[in-house]
Parts: structure tokens; sequence; C-alpha cells
């Protein structure tokens, strides 16, 4: 039996030996896959629109600027870097798990600083908002990505805390576990965009 | 231990059942609750005034279709004296904000946040056997961002220059720019922020509810004895999640370009002669996109009303229902069809006839899944033993709408037979029978039904009667005569058809419809009384009014935090046992094994007596932390 008190947490009754569990998946893990849902519903909309309206033609050409190709690759850092906050949870290490996240938080927060420093290159190179709609979709897109990195930062920024007030050991990886999901998926996510807005310009 | 705790809470009654939880203030019990019963009644009750506000604007804009020019001053203290001129008559533009508001309050506020709002809330976890969502706290959450969403859109009914207009669609170039009409200014940015917080709730809900319905099930509750209303819930949330961040997309889009000078939708465009600088955007691609949503939206309207009504007919027809596996089917073949159909909105927009007539195609296969639902429910009261409480009387009025309105859908969905009929009245009339009042009927029958689990009281069956016959028949007096108005070519959302010969003929159907308006409106006040006189002074609700099946009935009266007492029940058996031949009573819930049933199980169910023990011997492992 279990039971909720008021604050969520869930009240466990240890006395059951012989179990055999057959509730194996975390209601957390399932919910964030329902929210990765919603956000790949979003940009397949969102690039969708973008291809049906490259297709009817009026559409401008542009460079993307290298800055692009490095926050990528910083991105990336990020996401192997998060992966080895996994690795440490589960080993129970909080000291490593402390400076993976924050390795991991770092290059969030760096990603998203070259990103806006990509916008500068853009409007240098004329490229506003306002204007051909090829250029304001690819500001659309990565505004909208560096948004919900944010949220994952947020989910990141959480670990981190949990952390520190030692609530994360090898038996209670869940948060670290959909944090990294989360991650991952941002990160697989802007390879998609970056993907898309190279091939599609 | 929880289990001695339990089987103590079980002798000092139901009350003290939550003797886990720390006693909670007045803020946290009523206010911000995470118990789902409590977020369902303030959804409930929210989606009611909505109801009556969106209804009180239908009759304002009814009063003026049915009397042209007639004197609506006295309105004047509400809704301000800018919309009316000396004489009293509507200003032609608030006319059309008023539609817009009705038709946005209507399927947003009222069918969608009211309904499954209402209803998911509170019979998921009761029926899949649940102490509460997936998460609580996601769930007030979801509550609040709609409140949010709630205020926001009241507060625009009274901006200075009027609430949004153009219709609730919100088509692109019209609301993209403030300076096209009064109602894409202020109240237009309004409509797209509420919106967009609207589209949070609604995901941030549609997940919880398929989170618990995947993973909170008790004992034995395999998919294959979900009630159908649980199914019905779980689609409609699906459909939710896939539809409404493409909704989400759209307003985005459209927000840029009115706030942030884009041109995603607007192209070579003169306002009083001086041309706008947006170039090479396309107005029919925010069509493509909003009905993508607009589509299956008006499933995720309709589909809670259905499984509602399957689970009403059945316990009150006393007959298992007809076809349980083919509602399911039908349900998963309309949602998937919902997807793929949006484009019979768009025929008129200039579209490759080819392309028309494979949406037309896709269109009218979902009459299939349709008629497969509604041909369930009669023979599901084809020599039952009907009952004909308030419930059942609106859920068979659910299928009289169900199938009146889904036949002019099969016309409507030829593309070549739309180039007539698009954008009439015969749509208006269409649309508001299958979906507005046949989902308005599934939520009216659905308080009718649980009311005495939601509130531990009964409500007056006799004024229900009264609502029923009135609202029935009020409602077809309201729209058979619209779709002879649309056929004879009344365009919809006109602020006055004085102007065309033709229309003086028929001027007497829209002064019909008006009347037959307000007398509905009239007599879902008795309703709003008999709903309110209840809660405090109804008589009190025995534990299993409606002598049904599933497991919310098995819950005290007064349901508490936790929602059962003692352990949570077991589940053997499909939630349609009415009726059973060789078995005494006429229903065997959920919660009765087959070993306890021997004079009435079916061979096959004999064997199933086996399997009783391994579902006793499931325990679900709390092991996995939340």
């Amino acid at each position: 039996m279990s039971n909720k008190n008021i604050k969520g947490e869930t009240v466990v009754n240890v006395g059951v030996q012989e179990a055999q569990p057959v509730l194996s998946v975390n209601k957390w893990k399932f919910i964030i896959w329902l929210f990765i849902i919603t956000v790949v519903m979003l940009f397949a909309s969102q690039t969708s629109a973008y291809l049906v309206r490259r297709a009817e033609g009026n559409w401008a050409e542009f460079t993307i600027p290298t800055i692009f190709w490095f926050s990528t690759l910083v991105l990336i850092v990020s996401s192997v870097s998060m992966h080895f906050s996994l690795i440490a949870a589960k080993s129970n290490n909080i000291g490593k798990l402390k400076i993976y996240v924050a390795i991991t938080s770092f290059f969030g927060l760096v990603f998203l600083l070259m990103q806006y420093l990509g916008w500068q290159d853009l409007q240098n190179q004329g490229i506003y908002l306002k204007g051909n709609p090829s250029g304001s979709f690819f500001y659309i897109f990565t505004g909208l990505h560096m948004v919900h990195l944010a949220l994952g930062l947020g989910i990141l920024f959480a670990t981190f805390i949990m952390a520190f007030r030692l609530k994360i050991d090898s038996e209670n990886t869940i948060l670290v576990e959909v944090c990294a999901t989360a991650w991952h998926f941002l990160d697989i996510l802007w390879l998609y965009l970056f993907v898309f807005l190279l091939y599609f310009r | 231990m929880a289990a001695v705790a339990h089987a103590d809470a079980h002798v000092h009654g139901h009350e003290e059942a939550h003797e886990h939880h720390e006693p909670q203030s007045f803020i946290r019990k009523y206010i911000f609750s995470e118990d789902h019963k409590v977020i369902a009644k303030q959804y409930l009750i929210s989606g009611i005034v909505w109801a009556l506000i969106g209804g009180l604007l239908s009759l304002v804009f009814r009063l003026q279709l049915g009397y042209p020019g007639i004197d609506l001053g006295w309105l004047k203290p509400i809704l301000g004296e800018r919309w009316f001129d000396e004489t009293g008559k509507l200003d032609p533009n608030y006319y059309i904000a008023l539609v817009t508001m009705h038709g946005t309050i209507m399927v947003f506020f009222v069918l969608t946040a009211g309904l499954s709002g209402t209803f998911s809330n509170f019979l998921i976890p009761l029926q899949v056997g649940a102490r509460d969502m997936a998460s609580g706290f996601i769930n007030m959450l979801s509550y609040w961002f709609f409140f949010l969403s709630s205020v926001i859109m009241f507060c625009s009914l009274f901006v200075q220059d009027g609430p949004a207009g153009g219709g609730w669609v919100v088509y692109p170039p019209l609301s993209a720019l403030p300076d096209a009409a009064p109602g894409s200014g202020t109240g237009m940015t309004m409509w797209l922020i509420s919106m967009a917080i609207f589209i949070v709730s609604s995901l941030l809900g549609s997940i919880n509810y398929v989170t618990t319905v995947i993973n909170l099930r008790t004992k034995g509750m395999t998919f294959d004895k979900m009630p159908l209303t649980i199914w019905a819930f779980t689609f409609t949330a699906i459909l939710g999640i896939l539809s409404f961040p493409v909704l989400l997309s759209a307003a985005l889009l459209l927000i840029f370009d009115r706030s942030f000078g884009t041109s995603f939708y607007l192209s070579d465009i003169y306002i009083n002669g001086q041309a706008l600088p947006n170039q090479g955007g396309s107005p029919i691609l925010f069509q493509h996109l909003f009905w993508f949503l607009g589509h299956p939206e008006v499933y995720i309207v309709i589909l809670p009303a259905l499984g509602m009504t399957s689970e009403i007919i059945a316990t009150n027809a006393r007959k298992p229902i007809f076809g349980y596996k083919a509602m399911i089917f039908s349900m998963l073949g309309i949602m998937f069809l919902a997807f793929i159909v949006w484009a019979h909105h768009m025929f008129m927009t200039g579209m490759n006839p080819f392309l028309g007539s494979v949406f037309t195609l896709l269109t009218l296969i979902i009459a299939v899944p349709s008629a497969v639902k509604g041909f369930n429910y009669i023979t599901t009261l084809w020599r039952g033993n009907i009952i004909f409480t308030p419930a059942m009387l609106f859920s068979i009025g659910l299928v009289s709408f169900f199938v009146s309105g889904g036949v002019t859908g099969i016309i409507l969905g030829n593309s070549a037979l739309d180039i007539q009929l698009h954008d009439t009245y015969f749509v208006v009339a269409h649309f508001h029978l299958v979906m507005g009042s046949a989902a308005f009927f599934g939520m009216v029958a659905g308080v009718y039904h649980w009311f005495p689990k939601m509130f531990g009281k009964m409500m007056n069956p006799t004024l229900g009667y009264i609502h029923f016959w009135i609202t029935f028949a009020g409602v077809y007096l309201v729209f058979f005569p619209q779709h002879y108005l649309g056929i004879a070519g009344f365009p919809r959302r006109y602020y006055a058809y004085t102007g065309f010969d033709f229309t003086n003929k028929y001027q007497d159907l829209a002064e019909l419809s008006t009347v037959a308006a307000i007398v509905v409106f009239a007599a879902n006040l008795i309703f709003l009384f008999n709903f309110i006189y209840s809660i405090f002074w109804g008589k009190k609700a025995p534990q299993n009014p409606w002598k049904s099946n599933t497991l919310e009935w098995t819950t005290p009266v007064n349901v508490g935090h936790g929602n059962w007492p003692g352990e949570i029940p077991a589940v053997y058996r499909w939630p349609y046992d009415y009726s059973k031949p060789g078995s005494e009573a006429d229903f065997i819930p959920q919660n009765i094994p087959f070993s306890a049933t021997p004079e009435s199980n079916f061979p096959h169910e004999n064997e199933l007596i086996r399997e009783e023990k391994e579902i006793e011997s499931i325990q679900f492992n709390y092991n996995i932390p939340d």
C-alpha cells in the first residue's frame, strides 16, 4: 500500500518481501516523455510550416553564421557531461554528480550565449526578425529552442540543488534520469533543427 | 505499516482515512488543492460560469438576428455605452466580437476545459482505482493556468476597443493587423495571450490524464476491463497532446506577425490606401496550422461526452454495452482520422480539386466509426430495462443530436456540396448539433449521473425532466430552421440580412431560432437552480444510487482524500455485467471476483477464477521513488 501526503511524497510501505513488481515505469519518466511528444509536435508543425512557406517561393537565402557550428559542439559536450552525471549518480558518487551537473549547466548557458551571439552575427549580415520569412523562421526556431533549453536548465538546477541536499543517491536517480532524458532530447532537437536549417536554406 | 493504519481507519470510519495527512488549511483544501476531486469541481464550476456567459452572449446576437435593429440599449450598463447607438442598435463590430467570444468560450472554456477538465479529473482516478492523479501538483498547475487564461479572456470582454472579432478561428490577415478592425486590437492581443496560457493548461492536464491511466491502474484493471469513459478520456488526452502544440505554433507565429512585424501570414496588404511593408506571407498557412488542431479539437469536445454516454446508457438500460471492443476501436479510428481530415474546413481556399477529393474521402470515412458508435448505443438500448433518469435522457438526447448532426456532416464533407454550403447557417446548424449540443448534453448527463459522487447529494429528478424536455425540443427548434436558412443562402457571421430581398420570407425562421434559444437558456437556469440547491439541500445520496458497476461507487458517499479508506479494491471483471443470466442482482460490480458468483459465470469465466489469486498477489513496486 502506498499513500500520498499533501506534499505529494509517497509514504512507502516496506512490508512486502515476496512481491514481484509489475509497475516498472516511474510516472515522472512517463510524464517527461509525454512532454517531449508535445515539444516534438510543436517543432514538427513549425518545420512543416517552414517547408510549406518555402515551397511558395520568394525565399531569401543567407549563410548561417559559423558560431552556430561551435554552439552545436558545445551542446553535444554538455550532453556528454549529462551522461556522465547519470553514471555518477548510479554509482552513488555524489561529488562527481555535482561537478558534472555543474559542467552541463555551464555549457548549457554558454550555448544560450552563443546562440545570442549568432543572432548578432545574423543582424550584421542584415538578416532581421522582420523581413523575409526565411530569416524570421530562423529566429523563431532558435528562439523557441532556447526557451525550451532554458526550461531544461531549470530541471538541471533542481537536480543540482537536490544533489547538494543529498536527496539523490544510487537508489533514487529518478530526477537525474528525467533530467538526462530532457537534456539529451533538447540536444537532439537542436541537431535536428540545425541540420534542417542547413539543408533547407 | 500502512495496511495496519488502513484497517484502523476503517474501524473509525472514513473521516479518519486521511490520517497520513496533516490537516489542511482552507486554502490548500479548497483553493490551491492537489486533490483531483476538488480540482474537478473547480473546473465544473468555472465551466458552468463560462457556459452562462457564452450563452448570454449568444442571446444578444440572436436577438439582433431574429429582430434586426432591435433596441438593446438596456444592455449598455453591462456591455458598455459605445456598442449601441442612440436607438439602442447593436454595433456591427461588436456583433462579430460577440460571435467570436461565444465560439471561443463554448469550444475551449466550456466544452474542452469544463468537460474534460471536470470529468477526466474526477473519474479517471476513481474509475481506474488510484488514490489521485499521477501528479497532483501538475494537476493544480493545470487548473490555475486555466483560471489565469479565463481571467484574461473575461477581461478582454470589457476592453476599450472590444473583445476579439473575426470568428473563433481568428484568421489572418484580419487578426494579424491591429488597425484592420476594432476586434483586432487589444482584444485580439488578450485573446492570443489567453489562448497560449490555455494551451499550456490543457497540455499539463492531458499529460496527467494519460500518465494516470497508463501507470496507476489498480490490481486487475487491465486495459480490457477499463470502462469506456476511461478509454474516451485517454483518447481525448492523446488528441490534446498531439494537436494543441500545433495551435500554439499557429498562435505564436500570429503573435510575431502582430507585434514584431514578421510576415508569416501577411503579404500585399493595403490599409486605408497605405501599403504595408509585409511581403511574402501566406494566410492559408495559418489555416492549415489552425485546422490541424481545430479538427481534432472537435473530437476533444465530443469524445468524453461519448464515453460518458456509453457508461450511462449501459447502466440505465441495465444491459452490457453492445460492442465494447467495437466502441474502443471506433474511438481509436475517430482519433486517427481526426488528424488527416483538417483540410475539409478549407475546401474554399482555392485548394487543388484533387486534394479536395482526397480529403472528402477521408472525411466520409469518419462516418464509419461514428455510425458504429451510434448503432451500438441504439442496440444497447434495444430491449433493455430502461430506467429514464435525467442522465439517461440526456445521454439518449446526445445520441439523437449526434446522429442528426452527423448526417449533415456527410453532406458538408463533400467538397462539391461544400461550395454551396460553406460558411452558411447550414454549417452552423451542423456543428451546433453534432458537437455543440451533443457534447453539452454529454456534460449535463455526466453532472446528473455523477452528482451523487461529487457532492454526496441527489439532484431533483423532476426538475431534471423539465430541464431535459425543454432543452431537447428547444435545441432542435433553434438549429433545425438554420439548416433551411443555410440552404437558402444565409451566410454565417453577418450582422443583418435586410439588404437582401430574398431573405425577407425567411425572417420568421430566424425569429423562431431566437425565441427557442431564449427558452433553452431559461430552461438551463432551472438546471443551475437544481445544481446549487442540491449541493446544499439535496437529498442525501446512497452509496450506489444507479446500481452501477464501476469502481467509483465502491468509495464512501463522501469521498475523502485518497478516495478509498482502506485498500483500493482489485478488479476482476469488465464494467458491464448488467442483468447477467443466473445472477440474482441485475448488476455485478467490477470488484466482485468470479469465485463469488458461480451461478452466473460463463464457462470461460470459471477458468478466470484461477487468475484471481494472481491478481490479488500483485504487488506494486513502491520502491520506485516518486
